[in-house]
């Protein structure tokens, strides 16, 4: 029993989720410094964040209706790193997968709900997975890297959606940026009734379970696996690195698509210039405190979700300005970062915890 | 005098002890060669003494007075440095760059170069070693760049210089004249430890030799004038080990592997001229050369790695040819010359790793891609019992074995996947004399059943030792064919080294 113990506590995952819970309760109190330096109340202040988003039924709502989209850009970063490629793409491939699905929910009339909605999903799958295999092809192709390429295409998809928004798009007579309604079949199914909670949520958790299967399961996550961790051997073992790469890459600006998809047929029920409140990026930080591990981006998610719809309440009960949580947000993620940070910083309570044996 | 004295020193690992009581002292101008196997604590020892690792008990005493050793600055400022079998380089630097980089002498605020390479200067004068301080070190061949690991250590006012396996990335001129360096660095009053595999070098440079087995000391005063290959191999393994005795074929077979008119052209130069070779069935064909003479040039092509200029492969008599896939499924096994690079993948497991390469095969992965991992963990078990890799579980990672069950796994990998042909290089780099013993061993056993291997090697013993036919490969040519025991060490030594018409005219 105890080897059993020893074991799971020497396993990767299970160090990263140490590193990770560090890292947090670290930040909470690193900000708990700074709300008190600034003149508030850090008790009053994280009563009122954890109080609304985990003890209230709206607030849960809120939570896990924010931690959504977060969820998909999370898994879309966390898989293509499996391969050591960064998505920094995320935001561009959301917005192509948002304005696909709204297009197909909006213009396709004849389908009956229970095949629209995925067909209009599946529409905003393909656009951001080809948005994101164009990048993996440059790499492969021409060796261009795909941080740079990935976070310039961004530029170019956002400004098209919006140009398709503004201008061909546009239903007549409407003067906003902005698609026409989303019919009545292509509408997401609403968890709770009068929130923003949609079935997104479970498309979200199934494929981060998904995921997670293709990676111990199937021979091509094997694959992906040895590729990510060591291209050398995994040629020399007769594996097409460049076949991961492109089919990697590909899953993962098809996940940030998703995430377009679900906004668009979920939550604003059409493609909305500029509704992605940087999205993508933040799927970087969620998956960074997941140690790229998809069922732990479930859990960042979440945990972000919270701090996200925590803000909300704050500003709107505390003096304490609303963007306090994103400092959190960017204190957690340096120390995720940083793991000797972390190792350093706790050294003083390993010692003491080893010499109390 | 002695200028080292460490005693008692303990140091655990979860689940092993490292080092159990190990005491070492180290004279004034004495060379001391550590010897051991992998895992026998010689790194870690080194590792107390340049305060990178904090042993649970014992001290460490310089000039007879105790210190404390908590990382390697402190070790620097006692004037005890390491060469690491990595060189820590920056390849743009120059010489002088690359020295005096973090004690550089300055003038307020400004680099000193001219005194950089005044001081760097004087110190390649004094002892003797042929470099020039100007030369970015990416120009330099390995065995200049680490002379510059020397001088580095030299600049800090080193006394005692610790070198961590040395020769491994040396050819044999090199290691000469690296042997010429130590002998004038002694003769100036400096220590040196010497960590290595190599016995021979062993016995030709040491004044001492200390042995090291499962973290316990054997012996501290060896006498290597008295000590023989055979004689610090056993008390290294604590059994008598032989690696010098022939078992030659007993049977060769048809031709297996029928390579012919192998051209490969790198940057414009022919790194193989038409290469022509046959490996039999039931015979080991080594390939005698100094690196860098088209040896990886010769894997990649057999192994699919690399497309060729121009080659026609033949297997048992039909045609091979695509990319590594296609000559792992048409039974071409490879173990690759660098275990760690191209070998394994070090953070997954054994089970991962002694699939790699052939987890599409039937037998692992069902028609839907779906790895059967109830046989693969079973299939694994019973390899690494079969192929005795030290470790507690398959589910153990690579990191943490020692190089020799490392290439035991590699070796597992390939050998138990009934290869009709095995493309072999270095098969016991950097491995300690037991696990070498046993991969010889399995390498004569997998011959005798009738398998086609050609050996590429830079080790000349092993070549000689375990061929049935020797190429001599310099620089992209096969320069002379011969029999096992046609031609001496001697002989072959200066045919890698091209000097064939000197060679004919003597013999």
């Amino acid at each position: 029993m105890r080897e059993k113990i020893q074991q799971i506590k020497d396993t990767k995952a299970f160090q990263s989720l140490i590193t990770s819970v560090i890292a947090l309760v670290i930040s909470l109190l690193l900000g708990a410094v700074i709300i008190s330096l600034s003149g508030y109340s850090p008790v009053e202040s994280y009563k009122a964040i954890l109080g609304f988003s985990l003890g209230t039924k709206n607030g849960i709502a809120l939570s896990l209706s924010q931690a959504t989209p977060i969820m998909f850009t999370g898994l879309a970063v966390a898989i293509a790193y499996k391969v050591k490629m960064i998505n920094t793409g995320a935001e561009g491939q959301l917005y192509v997968g948002a304005i696909a699905a709204a297009v197909a929910g909006a213009y396709i009339t004849f389908l009956p709900r229970a095949v629209h909605i995925p067909a209009a999903m599946l529409c905003g799958f393909m656009a951001g997975g080809l948005a994101a295999l164009f990048v993996a092809f440059l790499k492969v192709r021409f060796g261009a890297g795909e941080v740079i390429t990935s976070l310039m295409l961004n530029q170019v998809l956002i400004l098209f959606t919006s140009y398709l928004a503004n201008g061909p798009l546009k239903p007549d007579g409407s003067s906003l940026p902005q698609t026409e309604m989303v019919q009545e079949t292509a509408r997401l199914t609403r968890l709770i009734p009068k929130t923003q909670l949609t079935t997104a949520l479970l498309v979200a958790v199934i494929t981060a379970f998904i995921l997670h299967f293709i990676l111990t399961r199937t021979a091509y996550g094997y694959e992906m696996k040895a590729t990510g961790l060591n291209v050398d051997a995994a040629k020399t073992a007769g594996i097409h690195v460049s076949g991961i790469y492109l089919r990697t890459f590909f899953i993962s600006g098809a996940i940030a698509g998703l995430c377009g998809a679900s906004m668009a047929l979920g939550t604003n029920h059409r493609f909305v210039e500029g509704f992605s409140v940087n999205y993508g990026f933040a799927g970087i930080s969620v998956a960074a405190l997941a140690a790229y591990n998809p069922l732990g981006v479930i859990l960042s998610a979440f945990l972000f979700g919270v701090l996200k719809a925590g803000s909300i309440t704050l500003n709107r009960t505390t003096a304490v300005p609303m963007e306090f949580v994103d400092v959190i947000q960017v204190l957690v993620v340096i120390l995720v970062a940083a793991p000797t940070l972390i190792r350093t910083l706790t050294r003083p309570f390993s010692v003491l915890a080893k010499g109390g044996k | 005098m002695t200028l080292i004295r460490m005693s008692g020193i303990t140091k655990r690992y979860p689940g092993t002890v490292a080092l159990d009581r190990v005491d070492f002292h180290l004279k004034e101008g004495e060379i001391v060669s550590l010897l051991g196997e992998n895992g026998a604590g010689k790194t870690t020892l080194m590792k107390v003494l340049y305060g990178m690792t904090i042993p649970e008990e014992g001290d460490v005493f310089y000039k007879e007075e105790k210190v404390r050793m908590r990382k390697p600055t402190d070790a620097i400022e006692m004037g005890i440095c390491m060469v690491h079998q990595h060189f820590m380089l920056v390849p743009a630097f120059t010489v002088t760059e690359n020295i005096v980089v973090g004690s550089e002498p300055h003038k307020g605020i400004f680099l000193d170069l001219e005194q950089s390479k005044k001081e760097v200067g004087e110190l390649i004068k004094k002892f003797g070693f042929h470099i020039s301080p100007d030369t970015e070190v990416e120009k330099l061949s390995v065995g200049e760049q680490q002379r510059v690991e020397i001088l580095k250590a030299l600049y800090r006012k080193a006394d005692v210089i610790i070198l961590d396996e040395p020769t491994a990335v040396l050819t044999p001129t090199e290691v000469d004249e690296l042997f010429e360096i130590l002998r004038t660095l002694k003769k100036e009053g400096k220590s040196i430890i010497l960590i290595t595999h190599k016995l021979k070098e062993t016995i030709a440079i040491a004044d001492r030799v200390v042995i090291l087995r499962d973290g316990k000391l054997i012996k501290d005063n060896v006498d290597p004038a008295q000590a023989s290959v055979e004689s610090l191999s056993e008390m290294m393994v604590g059994r008598h080990v032989d690696l010098s005795v022939r078992r030659p074929a007993k049977e060769i077979g048809e031709v297996c592997l029928h390579v012919k008119d192998l051209c490969v052209t790198e940057d414009g130069q022919d790194k193989l001229k038409q290469i022509n070779l046959d490996v039999h069935r039931g015979e080991i064909l080594g390939i005698a050369g100094i690196e860098g003479n088209g040896q990886t040039q010769l894997i990649e092509a057999l192994t699919g790695l690399r497309k060729p200029q121009r080659m026609t492969l033949d297997l048992d008599g039909t045609a091979v040819s695509g990319s590594a896939d296609v000559f792992l499924k048409r039974k071409i096994a490879h173990i690759p010359e660098d275990r760690l690079k191209l070998g394994l993948v070090k953070e997954l497991s054994i089970r991962d790793n002694l699939i790699l390469g052939y987890h599409r095969e039937p037998d692992f992965c069902n028609k839907y891609s779906l790895l059967k991992r109830s046989y693969i963990r079973q299939y694994t078990k019973k390899l690494k019992e079969r192929f005795l890799v030290k470790a507690p579980s398959v589910e153990t990672a690579i990191s943490s074995l020692s190089g020799g069950n490392q290439q035991k796994v590699v070796i597992a990998r390939a050998f138990s996947r009934d290869p009709d042909a095995l493309i072999i290089a270095h098969p016991t780099r950097g491995v300690d004399i037991g696990a070498m013993e046993y991969i010889h061993q399995q390498m004569t056993r997998l011959r005798d059943s009738g398998k086609a291997i050609l050996l590429i090697s830079a080790d000349l013993d092993e070549v000689r030792v375990l061929s049935d036919r020797i190429l001599v490969l310099y620089e992209g040519e096969i320069v002379r064919e011969s029999m096992p025991g046609e031609l001496n060490e001697v002989q072959l030594g200066l045919l890698m080294t091209g000097a064939k018409s000197a060679l004919e005219k003597g013999v």
